[in-house]
């Protein structure tokens, strides 16, 4: 895009948006305010999530439809964990350890012989999802699974300004998305692990030239971005609760999230999950009747005009 | 010849044998089928097992025979898709052949089948579950019999009950598809007519688990909210309240104060005791018919078998609806000729002894039943549980007005800001 | 060379030489195409015989088994239950139209979409809401003028999803055609004024035309065949016009199309509309169907059940939608006799599966590797390969 034709853009994107938010915060300053730190801290949820999603496309083409199940998984695993011990960090790891083995089966057994062939990818995982969502709902039953947040994230933090009381365990998801997200920027720019995703991201067969073992390489990367699923599920599991159907919700959330950020970028993954975080939160609040509308059209529009996302490389 | 006289005496008890065993089965005449469908995939698998588990009961209570007729149970199963459930009724009805259809149990469902139904007028269809209040005030069927009230009509108390309370102002919580709808209308028609006020009502999109914005926008002048969500739902709501600050006193819906909500341990678990809520049962009812209906339950669907620890709503309307149709079948000792049409006019007239009271026809085919209304207390043991308030009986779907002045419950509708 | 050249080209051929020659020219410009209907590259054996040419048209392209499948068809409703009939047969029929739609749009233009059954959808809320139906929203317009504003609204909306998804390859066409999907839902789900939201609209039903009630189980069949029919041969013939060849160039390599002077961007319009009226079509016959349309008709389940019944039955060719309909019907309606109706997305993502993993190509695929493995003097049908 042409320098004119990008300020254009943000003009009409930017413009209707500060109208709407000066409108907003003379209405009802607190509801607006309440709305953002809601979207931002819905966005760190999406953020790990999603994050997860955009690795294992970027690096390897895989297209992992499978995701959701694996949040699912992670979720229940992290569910019964902290029912058994009643600690909730071992229930955390628990989530991304379950989730980040069935990864590595998933890549290994299955996605691995089907390299390049993205349609069938695609299909094997559709499929893979249903019955894994079913094997689940036989298992767990389709009664809801509701986590309970530890001692020391119970109950609001009182005696902020302006909006009096916020709950703790909310902000501490931000606080998650951003351990998290530094985690991974630290992983990809200051690790040789990191260079060399990186580096398959953008030329895999120079990297494989290089004497590199990418089939290794390609099996960490999935694990990691399976786990982060489970890890999301156990985080989500508190504050969304478990239950059938959360699978497919999550699988479009981070569809969505990673498409409008980009496919291969964890920077495109942190943008998109602002933008959707925000979206979601700002409809429910000000629009409830087509707030999920709103968050598809805004995807349909992004692939319409950016069809490789906000920050998306080229294949 | 005491060989012919062994003989003809043998011969003599196999056939005094043989004419009893024929006329046996010639006295049971043929099995009565009995389709029932439930939702047991979807949303609302556990309810439709659950479902299952209450008709089955109704003919166990029987020992799976009525007027001398062996009773086969055929099972179908939906996912809460109408399209779906009209497959599943009419393979009931044109493949398996079945006498009677049972079922189904969501709202959107019920009404589809009851225009399936009318595709069979020789068919005979009585509800499962559904509680949509267009099914029966909304070209109602002749051939379609819904023997358990409706949501708004379990609301039918709830409103006094609130301005006893001293709750004037009421912010409504709800997700946003007909059940619910009916449900508040339910209530508010009563509780604006008693010069309530809802200045607000939030409607969830189905589905929708982050109540953050919901939760922002309480006005800070309303003295009570009105939660109509699923239990489980309900405590997320409720997690998310407390997290977020909120001490306000709630209501629930029917299906809202149960057993998930009860067991709540958060640290606000206290200021869930007093809670109303109003419904077509409670499980502290002390009457001798429900108290019977609960033990049976337990006994022939332990916790261990898959059983809830006490019969759930699901369970109880599909009992009730059952338990009609075999009262009637005896009613008409088991005659479904021509057309089944002294059986329905058995089912019309019948006055059904359910668990919670007796259960009458109006002249829709739509029950007229009993409402409780209930409060969440503390026990001896310091657990909470639900005590009985009020029982209100002879609800009918016009909820006690008149005809000119009745409005289906919609997201506008009724309004007292 | 532009797709007018050709086709030029392609005329003049066929006025100089044989019939048999522009069979082997039209061959030779699709090597990929090579049917296993035995359209002989070599002689014409009905060359020197006087028929007229639509006869010997039908003699060369009609085997025994087509005409056994066609006289099946037709005697069907006089063989089977009026249940099977209608439930199945006319189900199956109008489901692989929807999924025939699909087909041509992944198969032979190689975008895979999501979408279709939200454009059947459009077409069955269209169709209710300028027809008549129990709800008071309903215009009540007469049932062919409903019809027509149904399909063209509907290939419009098509229209419209293609050309905003139309820059968008493999993975991402699916996403944002789910995200139409998904979107339409949500839309018919929560709006009241227009869709009537949760409730959807009750009895739709077809008109009464000739004195036939046309939902009544034997001529609704008919109804269904006589548009899967149509459907199915519209593909057949499309894919062999220079439009269908140059849309299957687009999909194997869209630069060196343009290179060659195509133009991608209308042709992948154009496809989308294409499939866009036949899941129209598909969509009216399921509203009259079902007797209803709800936002449960339209939501995520069914889509991927449109995608399984497509790549189930196979992409390569149109049949294959009919048969993965066939099947999905099936293992719905009977599923629950056989195994626990509550394992039914269970069997169904099992076969799926299987299906997937060891045959890309669906049931047909696994026909094709049957015969070449155990049948003799077969020839070998060229699979394509995908990238």
């Amino acid at each position: 895009m042409t320098w004119g034709a990008r300020t254009w853009a943000w003009l009409l994107i930017g413009g209707p948006l500060a109208v709407f938010s000066l409108w907003a915060l003379v209405d009802n300053t607190r509801l607006y305010v309440v709305t953002l730190l809601n979207g931002l801290t819905l966005a760190s949820l999406y953020f790990i999530v999603a994050s997860g999603f955009t690795l294992v496309f970027g690096l390897m083409r895989n297209v992992n439809l499978a995701h959701g199940s694996l949040y699912l998984l992670g979720g229940y695993v992290g569910f019964f964990v902290a029912e058994k011990t009643g600690f909730w960090v071992l229930a955390l790891a628990a989530g991304f350890l379950a989730a980040a083995l069935a990864g590595l089966l998933l890549q290994v057994l299955v996605l691995r012989h089907m390299q390049g062939q993205d349609l069938r990818q695609t299909m094997v995982t559709i499929g893979l999802s249903i019955v894994v969502a079913d094997l689940l709902l036989w298992a767990f039953t389709a009664q809801v699974h509701q986590m309970e947040a530890p001692e020391w994230l119970q109950g609001p933090i009182r005696n902020l300004p302006l909006i009096k009381a916020y709950s703790a365990y909310r902000l501490s998801l931000l606080g998650f998305g951003v351990v998290i997200g530094v985690f991974l920027w630290w992983l990809l720019t200051r690790t040789t692990v990191g260079a060399m995703i990186r580096a398959g991201v953008d030329d895999r067969q120079m990297l494989a030239a290089s004497g590199v073992n990418v089939n290794f390489v390609f099996a960490m990367t999935f694990m990691l971005g399976a786990g982060l699923a489970g890890l999301g599920g156990v985080i989500g599991a508190v504050e969304l609760s478990m239950v059938p159907g959360e699978d497919t919700r999550l699988l479009l959330a981070s569809l969505i999230v990673v498409i409008v950020g980009g496919m291969g970028s964890v920077v495109g993954a942190a943008v998109g999950a602002v933008i959707l975080g925000l979206a979601e939160t700002y409809g429910l609040a000000y629009a409830p009747t087509y707030s999920v509308v709103f968050t598809f059209v805004i995807l349909i529009l992004v692939l319409a005009f950016r069809p490789r996302g906000i920050l998306g490389k080229p294949a | 010849m005491k060989m012919k006289k062994r003989i003809w005496i043998r011969s003599m008890v196999a056939a005094a044998a043989a004419t009893a065993l024929t006329g046996m089965a010639w006295a049971q005449g043929a099995p009565v089928k009995i389709g029932v469908l439930a939702t047991l995939e979807g949303p609302f698998a556990a309810g439709g097992a659950d479902g299952m588990r209450g008709a089955e009961l109704a003919i166990k209570q029987r020992g799976g025979v009525v007027a001398g007729r062996r009773i086969e149970m055929v099972r179908a199963s939906s996912n809460a898709n109408p399209d779906v459930a009209v497959n599943a009724v009419r393979k009931l009805v044109e493949q398996d052949k079945v006498d009677i259809v049972v079922g189904p149990l969501s709202g959107g469902e019920g009404i589809a089948v009851k225009d399936y139904s009318r595709s069979q007028p020789n068919m005979t269809f009585i509800n499962g579950g559904s509680g949509a209040q267009a099914t029966t005030l909304q070209n109602p069927s002749p051939n379609f019999f819904r023997f358990n009230t409706e949501g708004a009509q379990w609301m039918v108390g709830l409103g006094k009950a609130a301005m006893d309370k001293g709750y004037k102002r009421v912010m409504v919580i709800a997700e946003d598809y007909a059940f619910p709808y009916s449900q508040v209308q339910g209530f508010m028609s009563e509780f604006c007519r008693l010069g309530g006020r809802v200045p607000s009502k939030a409607w969830v999109p189905l589905g929708g688990k982050d109540y953050s914005s919901v939760i922002a926008r309480i006005p800070k002048d309303v003295d009570a909210l009105l939660v109509v969500l699923g239990g489980a739902d309900a405590v997320n709501f409720l997690n998310q309240y407390e997290a977020a600050g909120g001490d306000k006193p709630l209501m629930g819906g029917s299906i809202t104060v149960s057993q998930d909500v009860l067991n709540y341990r958060g640290k606000r678990r206290d200021s869930l005791v007093g809670t109303i809520s109003a419904g077509p049962y409670a499980d502290s009812f002390d009457g001798a018919d429900w108290r019977a209906f609960v033990a049976d339950y337990q006994k022939n669907y332990p916790v261990s078998a898959g059983g809830y620890p006490s019969p759930s709503l699901f369970a109880l309307v599909y009992y009730t609806n059952m338990k009609a149709a075999l009262d009637a079948l005896d009613a008409v000792k088991g005659d479904l000729s021509g057309g089944q049409a002294r059986y329905r006019d058995a089912l019309s007239k019948l006055e059904l002894r359910m668990p919670t009271g007796t259960v009458r026809l109006d002249g829709n085919r739509q029950a007229i039943g009993t409402t409780f209304v209930t409060e969440v207390v503390k026990d001896s043991r310091g657990e909470l549980t639900t005590r009985v308030l009020r029982k209100v009986d002879n609800v009918d779907q016009m909820l006690g007005m008149k005809r000119e002045e009745f409005q289906m419950g919609s997201r506008d509708v009724p309004a007292c800001p | 060379m532009s797709a007018a050249q050709w086709r030029r080209a392609m005329n003049g051929g066929l006025r100089a030489s044989s019939s048999a020659d522009a069979a082997r020219l039209t061959a030779r410009a699709a090597p990929s195409r090579a049917t296993t209907l035995g359209v002989a590259a070599a002689s014409d054996p009905y060359a020197g015989s006087g028929a007229p040419r639509w006869l010997k048209f039908f003699w060369r392209t009609l085997s025994p088994r087509h005409v056994f499948t066609l006289a099946l068809l037709l005697v069907f409703p006089w063989l089977a239950t009026p249940f099977l009939t209608f439930q199945v047969a006319a189900q199956a029929l109008l489901l692989g139209t929807i999924a025939l739609s699909l087909t041509f749009l992944g198969g032979y233009g190689g975008m895979v979409s999501l979408a279709q059954m939200s454009v059947a959808g459009m077409s069955g809320y269209a169709l209710a809401i300028f027809g008549s139906s129990s709800t008071p929203i309903s215009l009540g317009w007469p049932w062919w003028l409903a019809v027509i504003v149904a399909l063209v609204i509907a290939t419009a909306c098509a229209t419209v999803i293609g050309w905003l998804s139309v820059r968008t390859e493999g993975i991402y066409t699916i996403m944002i055609t789910l995200a139409f999907g998904v979107a339409f839902y949500y839309l018919v789900l929560q709006n009241y004024t227009v869709f009537n939201g949760f409730q959807g609209f009750q009895r739709v039903y077809p008109p009464e035309v000739l004195g036939l009630n046309w939902r009544e189980p034997v001529p609704f069949y008919f109804l269904c065949l006589f548009w899967a029919m149509a459907a199915y041969l519209a593909v057949k013939w499309l894919v062999r016009t220079p439009f269908g060849i140059a849309l299957q160039g687009v999909r194997d390599n869209p630069r060196r199309m343009a290179a060659l002077g195509f133009d991608v961007v209308a042709h992948r319009v154009a496809a989308y509309a294409v499939a866009g009226l036949m899941a129209a079509v598909g969509g009216v016959l399921l509203v009259w169907y079902n007797g209803l349309i709800t936002p449960g008709s339209v939501n995520t389940g069914w889509q991927i059940n449109i995608l399984v019944i497509a790549v189930l039955g196979g992409m390569r060719h149109p049949i294959g939608a009919f048969l993965g309909a066939i099947i999905f019907v099936l293992l719905q309606t009977f599923a629950i006799d056989l195994i626990d109706r509550e394992r039914f997305n269970l069997v169904i993502g099992v076969v799926f599966l299987a299906i997937v993993l060891f045959s890309p190509d669906g049931l047909l695929g696994l026909w094709a590797k049957l015969r070449s493995r155990f049948g003799s003097n077969q020839t070998v049908t060229s699979l394509q390969r995908r990238h």
